[in-house]
Order: C-alpha cells, then sequence, then structure tokens
C-alpha cells in the first residue's frame, strides 16, 4: 500500500463546521447507523489541512472589478504577501465545471493524461447529468503522489466555466483554494477568502478560430493551457496527450495545439501565480495504462473467447458493449473477414437476456449488460436460466435506483436484486471487480464459473468503476485454459453410456450437460422452466421438485470453493475490521492509512470479492470486535446478506457505515464515521 | 388438388435418410382429446420425416401456453426449450446466433406471440431471423381456462357469454408489413395443406411464418366463434392448391400453365400452386396484404400461401461470422493473441 504521509500529515485538526453555504452537490444526506446519533442534514465533516500551505486570508484577496483589475490582483498581493505559498506538490484535487455537451470532454482527458504522462498518479471522475447538452457537468482530477484514487472531497482547484453553477462552485469552496474563471463571470467579489485567477476565455478564443462552434470547443483547450502553466504541467506532455486524443485528425491537432499555447501565453503574462499546488516530474506512472472499467470488463469478455453479446442501450453500462464492438472489430475477424462472434443491439432487455440464454444453451459463450432497470427486467429470464440450468454471464453496471433514479449517478444498491434476481427459491453468484485488473480477470472468471455452474453468472460493477478513467498497470495476458464446464460430446456420451440432465452424478450438484445439435441418441433433453426430474421430463411429483432445488441449493454451495476469495490483510493487535467490495475499497483502503496515520487505528480489512460468501468471513469476523461493513446503498445490503448467515455473536459485531448519495464515497467519511462510532463504543464500554 | 403426390419414402418404413418415422415421435400429448394442437403436431413430425431432416439438427422451441407444451410431443430425439411466456424468439434468435447449423422451430400461441409475446415478435420478423414460427391461433386462453386473446375475433362470444369488443390482430398481415419473407395462413383440419406449407417452410431462409387455425375444443369451438372447427370447415377458402417438391425429387407437378405459380425455395425444393383465388399471387405484397384485410370484412378464412419472397438474406447471414457455429470455437479460436493485448496496452498508455 502507498504512504500518504503528506497528506494525512497535515490532518492535524478535525472541525465540525456547520456550513450552510456548501455546495449542495456535496452536501448529501451521509449517514451511517454506527448505534448513535449521528444522522445529520446539513451538517458536513471537513477536514482542514490548512497547515498544508501558508496562506493567509487578508493577504491574497482584493475585492472590485475582476475584469478590469485581473492582473492588478496579482501585483497587489505580491506587496502584501512578501512571501509565497510553500508548495504542495502532487497532492491536490482539480475540479473543472462546464456545461455537458460543450466538448470539454477531450480537454478534461488531455488535463489528466499530461499530469499522468508526468509520472504522476491521477484519477478521474466525471460528475454528469443525464441530458445529452446544456446542464452542468463536473470533471474532478485528483493528483496523489501516493497513488490514491477515491474521491477526495477537498477541491483545491477550480475551473468555473459553466455561468449556471459558478457562483454555487466558488460558495462551495474551502478557504484558500484555487478558482480559474471566465472573467466574465465576475466571480472574485463572492468571497474574499479564495484566490482568483479571472481569464478572458471567450476573447482569447477568437484568436484561434472565426468558427463559432469551433471556438466554443477551443476555449476548453485555452483552461487546459492556463492550468497546465499555472501548476507546471511539462508543455511537451500536453503536445503528447493531444496528439494521442485526436489520433491522425492534423487539423484538429493543429487548432488544438495553438489553444494551448495561447492559453499559457496569457498565463505567463497575466496571471502571478499566488497558489501553492504544482505538478513536479515523478516516475510513478511508468507502464502503466489509462483505462475505464467498463473497457476492461469488455477486454475480458473478448480474451475469455465471448461469442454472442446482445445488448439494450442504458448508462452506465453502454460502453461495456460498445468497448467489445470496437475491440471484437479489430481483433476477432478471420482472414478472411468473418467474425467470430455476434453482437446484437436488441428490441430491449429482455430480449438482450433471452438471446444471451438462447446462445448460452447451445453452448456458445454468452453475455449481456445491463444497469438497475435492465436487471429489473431481466429477472423472470434469470429465474429460468437458474432452473433450467444454462450459462449466461450478465453485467450489471449499477446506478442509482430505484426506477429511473439518478442514472448518472453511482451506487451499490442492487445487491439484494442481484443475488436473489427472479421469483421463487433463487441464488445467483456475483462478483464484485474493485478494479480494472479485476474488471478484465472477473470477466474471463464469469464465463468459466457461468459454464462450470451452469448458472447465470453477474459482475456486479458500478458507474464510479465502470464509467471513469482509472490508472492501472497494464492487464496481464491470461495464462489459463479456459473452463468450459460438464459438457458430454458424442465421444463422451459413448463411453458413458447414458445421460441425464438433471442427475447429479458427481455429488457437487452440478450435472453434465449436452449442446443441441449433439448427433447422438442419448443426446437430446428438452428444458423448461416447469418441474423436472433428472431426466428432465415434465414433473409436478413432490419429491422430484424437492430433489431439484435442493440439488441446486448444493450446487450453489460448490460455487463457495470456486468464486474469487477475498483480499484479507491482518495487522498485529487490532480487534477492528474494515470490510469493503467494489468501488469502496479505494476510499476504504485510504481510510486505513488515515486511521493509523492520525488516530493510531490500526484495522484488519477484508476485501470482499464474490458472492455467495466464502468460509473466510467467519474467521474475520472472529478476531475482530467490531467489523465496519462499508457500503454505498442505504440498506446495509450486503450486512443483511451476511445477517442471514452468519451466527448471532458474529452478527453482534456488524456496524454499517453507508454512503448512498450517488457521489462516490471518500475516505473521509470512513474516517469521520468509524472513529466517531469508535469514540462511542469506548464510551459506552466506560460506564 | 393436384395431381401428384410426394413418394412415399422406399419401403413404406424409413425415410430418405434411413430413418422410421418412429424417430420423430415424441412424448404422449396431454391436451384436451381433439385439440387442434395435436393435429399440428403430427403434421410437423411427418413433414420432418418426410423431408429427411435428421433430427439432432432441430432445436424446439417455445413459450407459454397449451401450444408451447407441444414441442414434447414431436421428435424427441431434437434438443428443446420451454421458455418464458412471449419470449421464445429471443431464445430462438439467441440459438441460431450460437449454433448456425440448428435448424429453429418455433411453437407458440395466440396469446404467446400476439399479447404478451408482441414485442419479441415483431422484432424477429424484423430482424428476418432463420426460425420456422408456428403460431398455434385458437382465439383463447386455454391453460387459464378461456380467456380472449388478442387474435379473438371482433363481436365473438367467450363461452361463458362475454362479447370481444376489440379487433382482432391480424398476425399474417402484420408479419408482413414487418418484412417476413414466408407467411402461410392454415387449418390445424387441413392435414394436406398444412404439410405442404411445413415443408415449405423447412426449405425457406429467413422467418417462415405459420398462422395455423387450431381450435380449442374446450373453451372456443361453439357457434360464432371464428376459430371453430365448425366455422373454419364451412369457411376455409383455399387461396391455392398447394404441393411441396423437395429438392431431392424431380418435378413433376403439372398445372395448367396460367394458372400456376412455381416458387423455388432457397434449399432447391419448390413449391408449386393452382391458383384458385381469382387475381391473387402470393409474391404481391400488397395484394396479400389487400386480400387478408378482405377476408376479415367477409368473415372468410383464407389458406395458404400467402405471401413469399425467396431473395435477401436472413439475420445470421448479415452478421457474416465464420462458417462454423460459434458454440464449437475453441478458445484457440476466440483468445486473441499476446500481442494483441499488448498492442492494446500500449495504446492504453
Amino acid at each position: 500500500m502507498a504512504d500518504p504521509a503528506g497528506r494525512g500529515a497535515f490532518q492535524s485538526r478535525v472541525h465540525l463546521v456547520r456550513n450552510t453555504l456548501q455546495n449542495p452537490r456535496f452536501l448529501p444526506f451521509e449517514s451511517s447507523d454506527c448505534g448513535g446519533d449521528d444522522r445529520v442534514f446539513h451538517v458536513i465533516v471537513i477536514c482542514l489541512c490548512n497547515a498544508r500551505f501558508a496562506w493567509r486570508p487578508d493577504s491574497t484577496v482584493k475585492k472590485g472589478d475582476d475584469v478590469s483589475q485581473q492582473s492588478s490582483d496579482a501585483a497587489v498581493l505580491d506587496e502584501e504577501g512578501g512571501r509565497g505559498p510553500d508548495p504542495v506538490t502532487n497532492d491536490f484535487s482539480i475540479q473543472i465545471a462546464t456545461v455537458n455537451g460543450s466538448g470539454s470532454q477531450s480537454a478534461n482527458t488531455i488535463l489528466m493524461r499530461s499530469i499522468f504522462q508526468m509520472g504522476i498518479p491521477v484519477s478521474g471522475k466525471n460528475l454528469f447529468p443525464s441530458n445529452i447538452a446544456g446542464l452542468p457537468t463536473w470533471f474532478t482530477i485528483r493528483v496523489n503522489k501516493d497513488g490514491w484514487t477515491a474521491r477526495c472531497k477537498e477541491l483545491d482547484f477550480l475551473i468555473a466555466m459553466n455561468a449556471q453553477t459558478a457562483a454555487e462552485d466558488v460558495m462551495g469552496l474551502d478557504p484558500g483554494r484555487v478558482v480559474v474563471y471566465e472573467e466574465k463571470l465576475g466571480l472574485s467579489s463572492l468571497r474574499d477568502d479564495l484566490i482568483f485567477y479571472p481569464v478572458p476565455f471567450a476573447k482569447l478564443a477568437t484568436e484561434i478560430s472565426s468558427d463559432s462552434r469551433l471556438r466554443k470547443l477551443l476555449a476548453n483547450m485555452l483552461y487546459v493551457g492556463v492550468v497546465g502553466e499555472l501548476i507546471s504541467i511539462d508543455p511537451q506532455e500536453i503536445d503528447k496527450a493531444i496528439a494521442k486524443q485526436f489520433k491522425g485528425k492534423k487539423k484538429a491537432i493543429e487548432l488544438n495545439l495553438k489553444a494551448i499555447e495561447i492559453g499559457v501565453q496569457y498565463a505567463k503574462e497575466n496571471i502571478r501565480k499566488l497558489d501553492p499546488f504544482l505538478c513536479e516530474r515523478m516516475d510513478k506512472t511508468a507502464g502503466k495504462i489509462i483505462i475505464d472499467g467498463n473497457a476492461a470488463c469488455a477486454l475480458g469478455a473478448m480474451f475469455a473467447g465471448v461469442t454472442v453479446a446482445t445488448w439494450y442501450p442504458i448508462t452506465p453500462s453502454s460502453s461495456v458493449c460498445e468497448s467489445l464492438i470496437g475491440y471484437m472489430g479489430k481483433y476477432r475477424h478471420e482472414d478472411d473477414g468473418k467474425a467470430t462472434y455476434a453482437i446484437v443491439q436488441a428490441e430491449d432487455e429482455l430480449a438482450a437476456v433471452g438471446m444471451a440464454i438462447g446462445a448460452g444453451w447451445v453452448g456458445a459463450r454468452s453475455m449481456t449488460s445491463t444497469s438497475g432497470p435492465g436487471i429489473s427486467l431481466m429477472a423472470e429470464f434469470t429465474g429460468f436460466a437458474y432452473y433450467a440450468e444454462i450459462p449466461v454471464v450478465i453485467f450489471d453496471i449499477t446506478r442509482v435506483g430505484p426506477s429511473t433514479g439518478l442514472p448518472t449517478r453511482t451506487q451499490q444498491s442492487d445487491i439484494f436484486s442481484l443475488v436473489f434476481l427472479s421469483h421463487g427459491d433463487t441464488k445467483h453468484i456475483v462478483l464484485i471487480p474493485a478494479s480494472i485488473k479485476e474488471c478484465f480477470s472477473m470477466s474471463m472468471d464469469a464465463f468459466d464459473l457461468t459454464e462450470r455452474f451452469q448458472t447465470p453468472v453477474f459482475i456486479m460493477s458500478d458507474l464510479d468503476l465502470g464509467m471513469n478513467n482509472w490508472m492501472s498497470d497494464p492487464i496481464e495476458f491470461p495464462e489459463v485454459k479456459l473452463d468450459r464446464g460438464k459438457v458430454l460430446s458424442k465421444e463422451d456420451l459413448d463411453r458413458v453410456g447414458s445421460f441425464g440432465r438433471y442427475d447429479d452424478v458427481d455429488g457437487d450438484g452440478i450435472p453434465y450437460r449436452t449442446l443441441p445439435g449433439t448427433k447422438h441418441p442419448l443426446a437430446s433433453y428438452f428444458t423448461r422452466g416447469s418441474g423436472h426430474d433428472a431426466q428432465a421430463t415434465y414433473s409436478e411429483r413432490a419429491d422430484d421438485y424437492q430433489n431439484n432445488v435442493d440439488r441446486l441449493a448444493r450446487k450453489y454451495d460448490t460455487a463457495r470453493k470456486h468464486v474469487p476469495e477475498p483480499i484479507i490483510d491482518y495487522v498485529d493487535g487490532s480487534r477492528i475490521g474494515i470490510l469493503a467490495f467494489g468501488t469502496t475499497d479505494m476510499a476504504a483502503a485510504e481510510s486505513r492509512d488515515q486511521l493509523e496515520k492520525e488516530y493510531d487505528l490500526k484495522t484488519h480489512y477484508y476485501r470482499l470479492r464474490a458472492l455467495p460468501f466464502t468460509s473466510h468471513l467467519d474467521e474475520f469476523f472472529d478476531r475482530c470486535d467490531r467489523v465496519y461493513v462499508v457500503e454505498q446503498n442505504r440498506d446495509a445490503q450486503m450486512a443483511s446478506l451476511m445477517r442471514m448467515e452468519m451466527s448471532t455473536d458474529r452478527i453482534a459485531k456488524i456496524r454499517n457505515i453507508l454512503h448512498y448519495t450517488g457521489i462516490p464515497i471518500d475516505a473521509r467519511f470512513i474516517t469521520n464515521n468509524l472513529t466517531a462510532n469508535e469514540n462511542r463504543e469506548q464510551q459506552k464500554e466506560a460506564l | 388438388m393436384s395431381s401428384t403426390t410426394i413418394k412415399p419414402p422406399s419401403g413404406g418404413k424409413v425415410n430418405r435418410i434411413g430413418l422410421p418415422m418412429a424417430d420423430y415421435k415424441g412424448g404422449d400429448s396431454t391436451l384436451c382429446a381433439g385439440c387442434g394442437h395435436d393435429a399440428i403436431t403430427s403434421q410437423i413430425i411427418r413433414a420432418f420425416w418426410e423431408y429427411g431432416v435428421e433430427p439432432h439438427r432441430l432445436a424446439k422451441l417455445s413459450g407459454i401456453g397449451c401450444s408451447s407444451k407441444t414441442p414434447a410431443y414431436f421428435l424427441n430425439q431434437s434438443h428443446g426449450i420451454n421458455a418464458v411466456h412471449g419470449r421464445m424468439p429471443s431464445v430462438g434468435t439467441g440459438a441460431v446466433l450460437g449454433n448456425k447449423d440448428l435448424i429453429a422451430v418455433g411453437v407458440s400461441g395466440d396469446g404467446d406471440s400476439a399479447s404478451i409475446g408482441l414485442g419479441q415478435f415483431c422484432h424477429m420478423l424484423r430482424r428476418n431471423v432463420p426460425m420456422i414460427y408456428i403460431v398455434e391461433n385458437n382465439g383463447v386462453y386455454g391453460l387459464t381456462k378461456g380467456q380472449f386473446s388478442a387474435t379473438a375475433d371482433y363481436g365473438s362470444k367467450a363461452k361463458g357469454g362475454s362479447v370481444n369488443e376489440l379487433p382482432a390482430i391480424d398476425v399474417c398481415a402484420l408479419s408482413i408489413e414487418l418484412g417476413c419473407n414466408f407467411v402461410a395462413r392454415s387449418f390445424a383440419g387441413d392435414p394436406k395443406q398444412l404439410i405442404s406449407l411445413l415443408k415449405g417452410a423447412i426449405g425457406h431462409r429467413g422467418t417462415a411464418m405459420l398462422d395455423i387455425v387450431s381450435p380449442c375444443v374446450t373453451f372456443n369451438n361453439h357457434e360464432g366463434s371464428t376459430k371453430s372447427y365448425p366455422f373454419a370447415k364451412a369457411h376455409d377458402e383455399l387461396l391455392h392448391e398447394l404441393s411441396f417438391v423437395p429438392f431431392f425429387e424431380q418435378i413433376n407437378v403439372e398445372f395448367e400453365e396460367g394458372e400456376s405459380v412455381d416458387v423455388s425455395l432457397h434449399d432447391g425444393s419448390h413449391l408449386k400452386l393452382r391458383k384458385l383465388h381469382q387475381g391473387y399471387s402470393p409474391t404481391d405484397k400488397i395484394g396479400a396484404l389487400r386480400m387478408l384485410t378482405e377476408a376479415t370484412d367477409q368473415r372468410e378464412l383464407l389458406t395458404g400461401l400467402v405471401y413469399i419472397n425467396e431473395e435477401g438474406d436472413d439475420f445470421i447471414s448479415q452478421l457474416n461470422t465464420v462458417d462454423r457455429p460459434l458454440a464449437t470455437l475453441t478458445q484457440e479460436e476466440t483468445q486473441p493473441s499476446r500481442e494483441a493485448l499488448q498492442e492494446i496496452m500500449e495504446s492504453l498508455m
């Protein structure tokens, strides 16, 4: 684990601040049910790291018309301040507030990539509306020398390009932070405790192009130039990033380079740097890749040999199959141009999963991808595939529900619906990736598991992992033989001499299957969602039904030994455990570091990677007095599943930390909730 | 009817690939005695046997309802799947996506296709999924005891006395509208016509939709039901006399010039039609739609090959996949190389 000494060391003081001015986007109803009365509205726990840089409000801000006095701001400050701030290097976050549909995505990617190319760890998060154009969107780049990639609640550098939200964005900043903004917005009068850098973006854009549409797009590239200069991004890296972004498009590259140059020049000539934030070359990203989780899932599926993918567009999962279309188009055609796959956009999720099940039945490696509303629609078919025992991989890139919910925000609230999807006694295998590498490896695992266990297998990713860009070590070539499960060929049938589709020959609950098209008198069977016996014959007999569903339960128990095991970190002398999964992992890992550095509190860690639970869970609880189960949903869904299976003494150790605002969870949230509860527990013990 | 009959397989016991008809049979039917569906089942068995299709090449599919039970009653040596209500078309689509060598035969009903499954039915037609799709149409929900379906005729009376106030969906007209290239209507009580149409469907490439009026003897076989035996027998008007000549036989059907149509099917078989209905040609799309509309207005049951077009690719051919079934591809054939992954990784650095 990386050592985050930099930021953590400064966090010596913790203030509870009632701050009604906080940006409502970051004023979620954040709560935990740690047992105390800590459900608070409109109170946010802010950890000010004031010691990070020497800054005095009275020395840095001059009120006034920022259009006319843009350059004199700096001059005045310089005279009064007399000394520059201590630099904060490679440890800050930049937020870019724009209007969606304005083309800011490329600019933001270039900004992030340029920093990445300087060897500095970065992570990017896109907070966007469910809208095509015209609504506010925010992109946050976290620059962190220690490699922490979770959302960072504190914003250091705001690039305010959206008139609709500029005032609110500015009011949401902590004191001492920086605002780069379109000077016409006149933001500097709003606060006297921030550093304002007005830039006439619109005016500068006229220097690049006479085309008004282009000007709008290029205004975004101007802020990359301005900010790049301000935080010392190597201009060569920006050029490189532009070339990569607009690969082969000569005209686009030219125009964008010009915009960067104008931005850089403007900053050089007109802005006096007062803030402490700087990038300095490191060597921590050499050989790393940047990719989104959905693309990594698509790669996993491709290398797992998927042959049939059927899907229906839905945010945030669409890019799984869209990426797949791109990769397969390039790498899965034979010399004569013919494809070794079929990808079909279905008419709805009902058909998407139906097609995938039909393909799974005939022996193709098949998948579909969707999000919450699609999962609801797939419920009946999933139960069918569970009971008829047909392989299919279903990717659920979760978003915020119920119903349409917040379609462009993140949550982990589909756990119940995935595990129990469909009516009747059903339970499913769910794999939960928490990194790019796991998006790849678990996609591959999913295809093996679904064919081995002849049952639907879900990948539960989420919008945060799926749609955001993550830095990662490169994905390694999988040195594994694919497991196609218990399939009897014509030759096998000759050898074994008998076949019952639902016969538990091996005692592990997993029957054998034959594929349609197998030319053998024993091969055929008629499968169905209605009651059947071991020979797949229709049956309403009580014993046939019960034997069959009991075998399915046995099969699920067998799966406990085959799903990805948890990653467990036991530390000496601790009795406190943290349990997280999926994208709560990034924040949980950082929180553990905060707890150790700031509170001298060491914690065991259990990262759950799949359902059903494995045998490791009980042991983990036995080594802890309390286990904080961190989830991004309201109802503590994962902890509830544990309650269904664990003994009462272990259940009593569960403490919930729940974050369900739609914004990705951050480390500070976990740290604060955990420490607050620990204080309460200790007070209780003292009484 | 035509003077020619299809030669019975040699010896009368085995078909051209040497299999007895018993190899094409299924389990015993559990439907009501006299159910039209059982008559259709018999003709499906006979059609595949006479055609000489290897049973293992079939994939039998169905949704939910009385009709959907029937795949268990034919071709026991074929794999079968009884899926969820109204959503067999997607399962069939997936099955042929996964294995293009399979001959998909879907059996559905009017509730399954025209009500709950109307969406999937339409999209299967629109895609031209290679599949023989049989609608065993009785205008009523049998398994749940006699509710109207969406193909129940306007004004028809249910057994309990209630009257259907809504217009019927004509699945033939709908199929033509959606681009289906093989649209037929038949009657369970006319085995001779039915078997020719079934064989034509086997020889067709793309979706072959057969709407077969199949009276429900328990809930919809009364006076006033257009899906009853008495009505169908009294009002069945044949569009043409129909003969099917399989690809492995010489054409020796002779009709007088000017009154016949010969349709050669994808696999080299032929459908020969002797026109009975004035001015009707099954290759005229607009004429077919007009004829269907007029028949509805006149409460006539016109049966035969309603529309056919043997041109154009089916859905699977359009996808340009490798010649082998996708389901049979190995790890070596489907996993890109180490170098490919390396190339992708470098593009992301």
